[in-house]
């Protein structure tokens, strides 16, 4: 079966990346053979909507399953409309992962895991005209992070 | 002329400013007061206008007609947004993500996307005695400002002494709702954050060509960096407003200056002949005349 798996690194010994949307790499990899291709993912310099972006990359690869950390809810949203499996809370190098997924002791997500935007980190703004960078109150800016939507 | 009040550092009296000025001009020329703060709009407080209309802003969005789509995937190629995506033979929408631009019904090739309105936010209009009084109010929850400010700044009368009370900060909103405006007054306080953020303040009025004075409220309260600053940058810092208690009492009762010390009216007349002079010059009208 072919399966896309986020990753920090683009081999199979890389860590499977904790998040889906803002992952460095995106492995596609059979299942059986082991053969897979790394995708930079084209998602991660997105200021907004990176998990839309990155499952319609995926969904172009025509996989069945994709394995991550957490998938924030509109990227699970893409990939259930094209009936594309979320396997999450998945940790470890691509390989064990994998592996994992041969051996069935891998679950398929009910919902989203990941929170919107989780995989954004602190100090990093959201642009698009909402005060990147800029002192809103008080001071020098530095954008609104902490990871989470504010 | 139109001004706009802005600051950079939040909080040093921009609405104090802008509403003092509105209230000096009050009788003497026909006055608008635009809040372009569509965030967090503060002046109604100030002045107490009686709102006569409220209308609402709507962006338009993407609405497709999945009988004509072929799932070609161009419009969802074309957003920069990621506000469209194709999964196989669905479309996904994701209508707070889309900014309005249209491209994706420009772009699709069977016609299938059209555009609807969705609202994010209200202008509203009214009258404070004689001053005309517009803001908006950005619906929570909504990530951008422009649309609303854009709409506020439509109401603007060119032939009125046009007062824009900006947001604080440096960024979108405040290019937003200074851009288009003869002159910039800034509303700094003599500290390092009022500094830092006024050399901010600057730069972007420099940036969009726009003449610009310095405000310096609260004077007294810190040290002689902006006179400093002012002098090396050559911003002609046109009005001080010293630290006093009573100044802030007022204002937290919602009584602005001019309000509350009819006394400093006069130098708020002489703190827009002063900005009028170094504003730039409108452009000729059909007419030929040159408007003030």
């Amino acid at each position: 079966m072919k399966i896309a798996v986020s990753a920090a690194g683009p081999s199979l010994d890389s860590q499977v990346d904790p998040r889906f949307g803002r992952c460095q790499y995106l492995l596609i990899v059979d299942s059986e053979s082991l053969a897979f291709e790394a995708l930079e993912n084209p998602a991660v310099t997105s200021p907004g909507g990176a998990g839309i972006q990155a499952a319609q990359a995926v969904v172009d690869e025509g996989v069945e399953a994709v394995i991550t950390g957490s998938c924030g809810p509109k990227a699970y949203q893409v990939l259930s409309a094209a009936h594309i499996d979320v396997l999450d809370g998945v940790s470890g190098s691509v390989r064990e992962a994998v592996e994992g997924y041969r051996r069935g002791e891998l679950k398929a997500a009910a919902g989203p895991s990941g929170r919107p935007h989780s995989g954004m980190g602190p100090g990093i703004g959201e642009g698009w005209g909402r005060g990147m960078g800029g002192g809103r109150r008080g001071g020098p800016g530095g954008g609104r992070g902490g990871g989470r939507r504010v | 002329m139109i001004l706009s009040v802005a600051s950079g550092k939040g909080g040093t009296g921009k609405t104090l400013v802008a509403t003092s000025l509105a209230l000096a001009l009050e009788g003497q020329e026909p006055v608008q007061l635009l809040d372009c703060d569509v965030e967090e709009p503060n002046a109604h407080i100030l002045l107490r206008p009686s709102i006569s209309s409220s209308q609402p802003v709507l962006i338009p969005v993407p609405r497709v007609d999945e009988d004509r789509c072929t799932y070609c995937r161009l419009c969802s190629e074309a957003c920069v947004f990621n506000a469209i995506a194709v999964a196989g033979k669905a479309v996904l929408l994701f209508p707070e993500l889309c900014h309005g631009c249209g491209l994706c019904s420009y772009v699709c090739p069977q016609r299938a996307v059209t555009e609807e309105g969705r609202e994010v936010g209200v202008v509203e209009e009214g009258l404070a005695g004689e001053i005309r009084f517009v803001h908006g109010r950005l619906a929570i929850g909504e990530a951008m400002p422009g649309p609303v400010t854009r709409a506020v700044k439509a109401r603007a009368d060119p032939a009125a002494a046009v007062i824009i009370d900006a947001p604080p900060g440096n960024s979108c909103p405040v290019v937003e709702a200074v851009k288009g405006s003869d002159f910039c007054l800034l509303v700094t306080e003599p500290t390092p954050f009022g500094l830092h953020d006024l050399a901010l303040a600057v730069e972007l009025t420099k940036k969009l060509g726009i003449p610009s004075g310095v405000v310096v409220n609260r004077d007294g309260s810190g040290d002689g960096q902006i006179e400093e600053y002012c002098a090396e940058e050559d911003v002609p810092v046109l009005l001080r407003i010293p630290l006093d208690r009573r100044i802030a009492e007022l204002y937290c009762r919602g009584t602005t200056l001019v309000a509350g010390m009819p006394g400093w009216r006069r130098t708020f007349l002489d703190l827009w002949e002063s900005a009028r002079h170094l504003a730039t010059p409108r452009r000729m009208s059909h007419a030929g005349d040159r408007r003030p």
